[in-house]
């Protein structure tokens, strides 16, 4: 096969998995059925593209071959009356485009809505979405999240047989019910985007096929819902943090703290777009948790040194978004960000309340907070003593090696 | 689509048992989506059978002796889970007790 084909091929299953499994879930209502019937269309376009040339409409062709396959497995599989009449109603259709492109977009929307249920676990609704929107087979979304892969197997199947027992409906809900919704959309998609930009477990600090996924779905989704700013606050917040992924480790895998970032590596472009969806969302005047949270990272992106960057902007924007989610986490980040703004006694009094308060107890971001603090104050052996504390609690072997790198400078004499 | 509700709630929910339904009932029933229910006595008029062996065994009290007791049920027939989350959350016992769907099994 010519790379032309397999190439086709390939950029047809990352636009396309997605609206065939979608559809092809409102044709049979089966989703087993509708998954293996959107393999077996890209298993045939990789034997009949070289033969036949890459059809004008890949998309359209896909459907249609996989809603024929259904017809056929249907039909086989009739072994009843209601079977058979099931089949009857799903006549095979040529190989004419038959997409009508805005059923087929409200086919993905209805998928999305329908995988991020909240009668769903978060994490079933993160894997469902991983497997029936963004085509990762069930090895990649367990390799993804470090569970063993029948796991994520089971996790699947369960979702998969709720929704069908629990009469779980799929559709997009109607207007008075989007606001409690579309937050599990959103929340969905930014938590396959966080695991894949900070990886919460294991040797490797970022897996980025989670963060691109999130990113190709963000722009469906805001493709989908124009008018849901908050869907375009998402995408601005991921493309400004993915624009640092190359600046955030060095050549050893370690992690490069965002002042020590080499700005020349950060993706202007993807910095530029994602600051005009951010403008673009906050010209609607619905503010939002996703579009502070972008404005916030707009902030850095958008400081051409660090001594350049608005901390007193971003302390302010971090209030905003502890009056909108309330947080122990957040109060950290403005603990932070008042930390740079105000000078570290500031920034400490706010970290002491939160140890007090005792919910972050095992969050080793707070000691090493605390540290970062101190050591600025210069009161190094109580320094030293919250990075030890940090290093009890972090996750990846890249943090710890930072905070190992930190505790060293505070230990050494003078 | 049927739905069982069941109502749980610990103690202190008995003391709501006679505050009726705040008009629940009527709206559901205009709406057609009622197919029964009923409030049931507390735990501690519960007997539990279990037959082992051919012998039959008895227990003074409920299935298991947990914080929260089913308090009450509804049978519904709804359209999907959406509607039978929005009926279940109209309930006035959602605001104190907790309210488990269960699907019935379809013929």
């Amino acid at each position: 096969m010519s790379p032309d084909v397999a190439e086709a091929v390939a950029a047809a299953f990352r636009a396309e998995w997605g609206r065939v499994v979608a559809t092809l879930i409102r044709v049979t209502g089966d989703w087993d059925l509708a998954e293996e019937c959107a393999q077996d269309a890209f298993a045939q376009a990789l034997q009949r593209w070289p033969r036949d040339g890459i059809p004008d409409r890949p998309g359209a062709w896909l459907t249609t071959v996989a809603r024929n396959r259904a017809t056929d497995r249907l039909r086989r599989a009739a072994v009843g009356a209601a079977k058979l009449r099931e089949a009857a109603a799903m006549a095979p259709e040529p190989f004419e485009p038959v997409a009508d492109d805005d059923v087929v977009s409200d086919d993905r929307l209805r998928l999305m809505f329908t995988c991020c249920h909240p009668a769903l676990a978060m994490e079933a609704r993160v894997a469902l979405t991983l497997r029936t929107l963004a085509g990762l087979t069930t090895a990649e979304i367990a390799r993804s999240f470090l569970v063993p892969e029948q796991t994520m197997s089971k996790r699947l199947t369960r979702a998969k047989h709720k929704i069908r027992h629990a009469g779980v409906p799929y559709r997009v809900p109607p207007a008075h019910l989007l606001p409690e919704r579309t937050p599990s959309v959103l929340a969905v998609l930014y938590l396959v985007f966080t695991e894949g930009y900070s990886a919460t477990a294991g040797p490797q600090l970022l897996r980025p096929a989670l963060s691109d996924e999130a990113i190709r779905l963000a722009r469906v989704l805001v493709a989908l819902m124009p008018d849901e700013p908050e869907a375009l606050g998402l995408l601005a917040l991921m493309l400004l943090h993915d624009a640092r992924r190359a600046a955030r480790t060095d050549d050893a895998g370690e992690l490069v703290p965002l002042p020590d970032q080499d700005r020349s590596s950060w993706d202007a472009a993807a910095i530029a777009e994602g600051a005009a969806l951010l403008e673009t969302a906050l010209r609607r005047r619905a503010p939002g948790p996703y579009q502070v949270q972008a404005a916030i990272a707009a902030c850095h992106a958008q400081a051409a040194d660090p001594a350049d960057t608005d901390w007193l902007q971003i302390a302010t924007l971090y209030g905003e978004l502890s009056r909108l989610t309330p947080s122990p986490v957040i109060e950290l980040n403005r603990a932070v960000a008042v930390g740079m703004a105000n000078g570290p006694a500031a920034g400490l009094a706010i970290v002491d309340r939160l140890a007090a308060d005792g919910t972050l107890a095992d969050y080793h971001l707070l000691p090493a907070t605390r540290a970062d603090l101190l050591r600025r104050l210069g009161r190094f052996d109580e320094a030293a003593e919250a990075y030890r504390r940090a290093l009890a609690l972090a996750g990846t072997d890249a943090e710890r090696r930072f905070l190992h790198q930190r505790l060293a400078e505070v230990s050494v004499p003078g | 689509m049927q739905y069982m509700l069941m109502i749980c709630g610990d103690e202190t929910a008995a003391a709501h048992a006679n505050d009726g339904c705040e008009g629940w009932s009527e709206e559901m029933e205009q709406r057609g989506v009622l197919c029964g229910g009923a409030g049931l006595r507390p735990p501690a008029d519960a007997t539990t059978v279990r037959v082992r062996d051919d012998r039959l065994q008895l227990v003074d009290g409920p299935f298991a002796e947990t914080r929260e007791q089913i308090g009450g049920y509804v049978l519904i027939d709804c359209a999907d889970l959406d509607q039978a989350i929005e009926i279940a959350a109209k309930h006035p016992a959602a605001r104190y007790g907790t309210i488990e769907i269960r699907p019935l099994w379809q013929p």
